[in-house]
């Protein structure tokens, strides 16, 4: 052994852990590396870092992370690595031994002993025993077959992605919280989803009859399939699960079954230790057990004959338990609690008391249209209990006055309406609110963050949404209270708020990349719709979220999603590009920059017959003709139509030219015929929709006379086929293109092409080009979906071929044929002779 | 006493839209149509440099400009945040559902 040179080097684990010779402090060994046992540990460090050693076993092979985070980890909203709380920097740093995937298996409280299923034995000083709950399985035929589990730690989630990924059905039993969460999850994966709920109301044991009845229209309407009084009599299968078979005989199938019924104390090793047990581990208000060197915290406790399901409650007395080992004590005195459901655009939030009852009152505000419905019970002058659905901003406040029994008598009429009302002014402002809260008031339940913690954090110098999340973890968790966080910034630091990721605009909290995904997992098919379901804070948006919400709707639903005109910049409800005088810029389509005699004549006529006082070759060789005004622009579109010509989209969003050099058939360098590969190109991207405007171009070599290298897309022509090219641009920033990769034919090109399109179209953010999508995924991602993933590429092709089939009528035909003339005219010109 | 025009029906402009009203010797006249369905008449031109309003994109009762996006509330023609200037606005009254503006009476005096 190598300790001669007095540092304590952190121990290695063999057999049983070695301990540095000189180190005499005492030992602290906790079972149970989950929540509320690190977080023991994290309270007890911050009070005297060097006090006890620290030994942690846990069951499960993993570092510590934050159990309820499993729902988004599940919902593929998360990964694995972003709900690690403590990761193993943070144990070596603090010298903390984990010993991980290796379960207590006995305590011998005599000897002051652990010993562990891999046959360690560790002495201990103090123990703390933080060993959470274990699901409660229902005990029905059929139970222990393989695909039937339980929602509660990482190898569940596992378990249900790795069914999800060969699709097909499942069934949830229990319709709470977890069960919710878990059917919410594998909905968002694919599966068809049953749940089936004893009860006749969801969470019933957080909402009321009216609100859950709201949740289950919700979730039938995301397509679950929601029993409610269905009482499980069997779950049937051969070797594996096959499906559930109800008392009434009902069967439904499903290759996968989640029990998620309830939880139950983890109680056993205390129970065989001989420590007092009733439904949990019974403790004193300093988390000691009946036995004063062992203590426990978490869901396995019983304190004054509560046994707690929720986190919030842990945060306390870990608290209590560190200041108690500190010799502080401070004395737990139980908790209130509050729920929220963590599924995304169901708002639903309860807490205290809501039985009604002798002396209580109810409040209730319904608000159909919205899809709300609140409801507070008041006794004697003080809120018991409070149950919203549909808008939870005022959840914190309620808890609030809850927890603190305040007298709401003078705010009583207007207490319904929320915090901004009933604290008078009536003006709804949200940093008012915050301000107004309470120091001790619970911001973000997840971690259990203070409004006093988070306001030191800022002043301490996170004047940012992400600074904040990293170093007091207020909303790093579900994100709920993301907006509560930002207001607090706004309030602590008046303007100078660094936000974090960007929120699409000032109507919501969420992110391109949030409501993006939630159009797709939700099917949601309007503009009021996404409003809706996302809770805008304006009534119709503004001019920066109305466009993106308008694409990506669009790009969601091919042929499907009627355009909303309203919610187009001019340039694309106009169909061409306004100039700083009001009047129009239009450019017709010339395939790959060729044209003709005809065509050239009929933009000479056009010239003339409408006045344009110029005409410009472009950038992308194209003919713009200047100065027409909307009144003339369908006219002038017939005359370029009678010719052959369509819309050039110049103006849009959307595919704008392909450029071509003149190539083999005429260069004396030429390698291939880059001017027909142009053509064909841009027959078949004209017209289509894009997060931004989107330019091609194909040289017919290397000397790249088209410019291809600062393209969206760009080709150079060699003799063993194409170089493709993606994310240039000119403009302020010139950005060259990265190489994607090189095929042999023309085919191949076209087909990269539409694939690359359509992994833009798809995945960048609305109004932002190529170049900088690209630096921000990175091109090896652009090249793992387009060229390493064979099957995705042509299905990503596919996708783009389809939506292109609704998207090539020239709007220029539609427009010159009389729809709607209206935007062109305007309403009766009323000839009012001046007086 | 303020002497009414018809200009035509609600139905004529889209919602959260606009036509225009030209009236000879008059600077043209952008008239609005808010997605709760409340109409508002604005000279069309942007205090900024004169963008045709009737153009942007019309939410709540703001229209953001086509040329450089300043939010103008409809309701008082004056630019929103922290842009400033004003556009002037024209009385809007409802008959059903005729839409009516004042004739401008001012403008063509001051001519
Ligand atoms: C999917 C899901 C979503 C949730 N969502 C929410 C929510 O939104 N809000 C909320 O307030 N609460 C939520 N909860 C509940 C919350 O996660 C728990 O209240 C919390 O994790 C309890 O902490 P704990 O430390 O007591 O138990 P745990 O976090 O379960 O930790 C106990 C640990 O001890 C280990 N262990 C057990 N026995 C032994 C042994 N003999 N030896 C070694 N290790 C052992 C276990 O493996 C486990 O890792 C959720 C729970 C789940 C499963
Ligand atoms: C509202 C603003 C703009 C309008 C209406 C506009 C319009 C056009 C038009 C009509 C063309 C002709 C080529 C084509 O058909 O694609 C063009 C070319 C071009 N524009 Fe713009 N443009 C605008 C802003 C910009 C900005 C901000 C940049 C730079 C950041 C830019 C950079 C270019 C470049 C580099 C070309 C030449 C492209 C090529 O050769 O393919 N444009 N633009
Ligand atoms: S890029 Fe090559 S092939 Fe095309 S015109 Fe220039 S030199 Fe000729
Ligand atoms: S002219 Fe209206 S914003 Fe510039």
């Amino acid at each position: 052994m190598e300790f001669q040179d007095g540092l304590a080097p952190a121990a290695e684990s063999h057999e049983d852990i070695l301990v540095p010779a000189d180190d005499l402090r005492e030992h602290l060994v906790v079972v149970g590396n989950g929540m509320a046992g690190c977080r023991a540990v994290e309270e007890l460090l911050a009070r005297d870092a060097g006090r006890y050693r620290v030994t942690i076993f846990g069951a499960e092979p993993y570092v510590n992370y934050n159990r309820i985070m499993l729902s988004p980890v599940l919902a593929g909203e998360k990964t694995f690595e972003q709900i690690v709380i403590n990761d193993r920097a943070w144990y070596d740093d603090n010298g903390i031994e984990l010993i991980a995937g290796d379960p207590v298996t006995g305590i011998d409280r005599g000897a002051k002993t652990v010993k562990s299923q891999s046959g360690r034995t560790v002495g201990y000083d103090k123990l703390l025993i933080a060993t959470g709950s274990d699901p409660f399985i229902i005990p029905v035929p059929g139970k222990d077959l393989p695909g039937v589990i339980s929602f509660r730690d990482m190898k569940d989630v596992d378990t249900m992605l790795a069914a999800a990924d060969q699709g097909g059905a499942a069934v949830v039993i229990g319709g709470g919280l977890l069960g919710l969460e878990a059917a919410h999850g594998l909905t968002l994966r694919g599966m068809k989803v049953t749940v089936i709920h004893l009860m006749d109301t969801l969470m019933e044991r957080q909402l009321d009859e009216a609100a859950g009845w709201l949740l289950k229209s919700a979730l039938e309407g995301r397509g679950q399939t929601i029993l409610t009084g269905a009482n499980t009599e069997a779950i049937y299968g051969d070797g594996k699960v096959e499906g559930v078979r109800l008392k009434d005989g009902r069967e439904i199938p499903a290759s996968l079954v989640v029990m998620a019924v309830g939880i139950r104390p983890a109680t056993a090793l205390a129970r065989e230790a001989g420590l007092e047990v009733n439904r949990g581990i019974k403790v004193d208000d300093h988390m000691v057990t009946s036995d004063p060197d062992v203590l426990s915290v978490g869901e396995c406790v019983e304190h004054d004959g509560n046994v707690y399901g929720l986190v919030a409650p842990l945060w306390d007395m870990c608290r209590s338990l560190a200041d108690g080992l500190t010799d502080q004590h401070s004395g737990y005195k139980g908790s209130v609690t509050s729920t929220k459901l963590k599924v995304a655009g169901l708002d639903v939030f309860s807490a205290g008391d809501f039985s009604g009852g002798e002396g209580c009152e109810d409040i209730v505000l319904r608000d159909a249209s919205r899809g709300v419905y609140k409801r507070v019970i008041v006794k004697d002058d003080r809120i018991v209990g409070a149950v919203l659905y549909g808008d939870t901003v005022d959840g914190g406040w309620y808890f609030d006055l809850l927890r603190r029994e305040e007298n709401v008598a003078d705010i009583r009429d207007l207490l319904i309406f929320g915090q901004a009302f009933a604290s008078g002014g009536g003006a709804l402002d949200p940093k008012a609110a915050v301000a107004a809260l309470s120091d001790d008031a619970e911001i973000c339940g997840c971690n259990g963050v203070s409004k006093g913690q988070v306001v030191s954090c800022i002043e301490a110098g996170n004047c940012s949404l992400d600074a904040v999340r990293a170093n007091c973890k207020a909303s790093a968790s579900c994100g709920s209270c993301t907006g509560l966080v930002e207001n607090l910034l706004a309030v602590v630091l008046g303007d100078d708020v660094k936000s974090g990721p960007k929120t699409m605009c000032k109507c919501t909290s969420f992110t391109h990349d949030d409501v993006r995904r939630e159009i797709v997992a939700q099917n949601m098919r309007s503009i009021p719709e996404v409003m809706q379901l996302l809770h805008w804070s304006t009534p119709d948006g503004c001019s920066s979220c109305r466009p993106a919400l308008n694409y990506y709707l669009l790009c969601a639903l091919p042929g499907d999603y009627v355009d909303d005109q309203q919610s187009r910049f001019v340039n694309e409800r106009m169909h061409a590009n306004i100039q700083k005088d009001g009047t129009y810029s239009v450019v017709p389509r010339m395939w790959g920059g060729l044209t003709n005699p005809r065509e050239l004549r009929a933009i000479a006529d056009v010239v003339e017959k409408f006045n344009a006082p110029m005409v410009k070759v472009t950038g992308g060789q194209r003919l713009d003709i200047f100065g027409i005004k909307k009144e003339d622009l369908p006219a002038v579109w017939a005359d370029l139509n009678a010719a052959g010509m369509v819309s050039g989209h110049a103006y849009g969003k959307s595919l704008r030219t392909v450029k071509t050099c003149v190539g083999s058939e005429w260069c004396r360098f030429g390698t291939q015929d880059s001017t027909g590969l142009g053509v064909k190109i841009e027959r078949m991207t004209w017209g289509s929709w894009m997060p931004h405007k989107f330019k091609i171009a194909v040289s017919g070599c290397p000397r790249n006379c088209a410019e291809a290298t600062i393209k969206d897309f760009g080709v150079v022509c060699v003799d063993s086929g194409y170089e493709l090219h993606v994310g240039g641009n000119g403009g302020i920033h010139v950005r060259a293109t990265d190489l994607l990769c090189k095929v042999a034919t023309e085919q191949e090109a076209m087909d990269y092409c539409a694939a690359f399109t359509q992994l833009y179209r798809e995945e960048a953010r609305y109004l932002e080009r190529t170049a900088p999508w690209i630096e921000r995924v990175g091109v090896d991602y652009i090249k793992s979906r387009i060229v390493e993933d064979d099957a995705g590429r042509e299905a990503l092709r596919a996708r783009f071929l389809y939506s292109q089939s609704f998207s090539q009528e020239d709007p220029w035909a539609e427009r010159a044929a009389g729809a709607q003339a209206e935007l062109h005219q305007p309403l009766a010109p009323i000839a009012i002779a001046a007086e | 006493m303020t002497d009414w025009i018809d200009i035509g029906t609600l139905a004529d402009i889209p919602q959260r839209g606009a036509r225009t009203v030209q009236i000879a010797g008059e600077k043209e006249i952008a008239v609005f149509r808010t997605g709760d369905d409340h109409v508002f008449a604005l000279v069309n031109e942007c205090p900024h440099k004169k963008g045709p309003l009737s153009q942007g994109i019309v939410h709540g009762h703001s229209v953001a400009c086509p040329l450089h996006n300043w939010n103008i509330a409809l309701k008082t023609g004056e630019a929103q945040g922290a842009d400033e200037g004003c556009t002037p606005t024209i009385a809007v009254r409802m008959d059903g559902e005729r839409i009516l503006i004042a004739r401008p009476v001012a403008m063509q005096a001051a001519a």
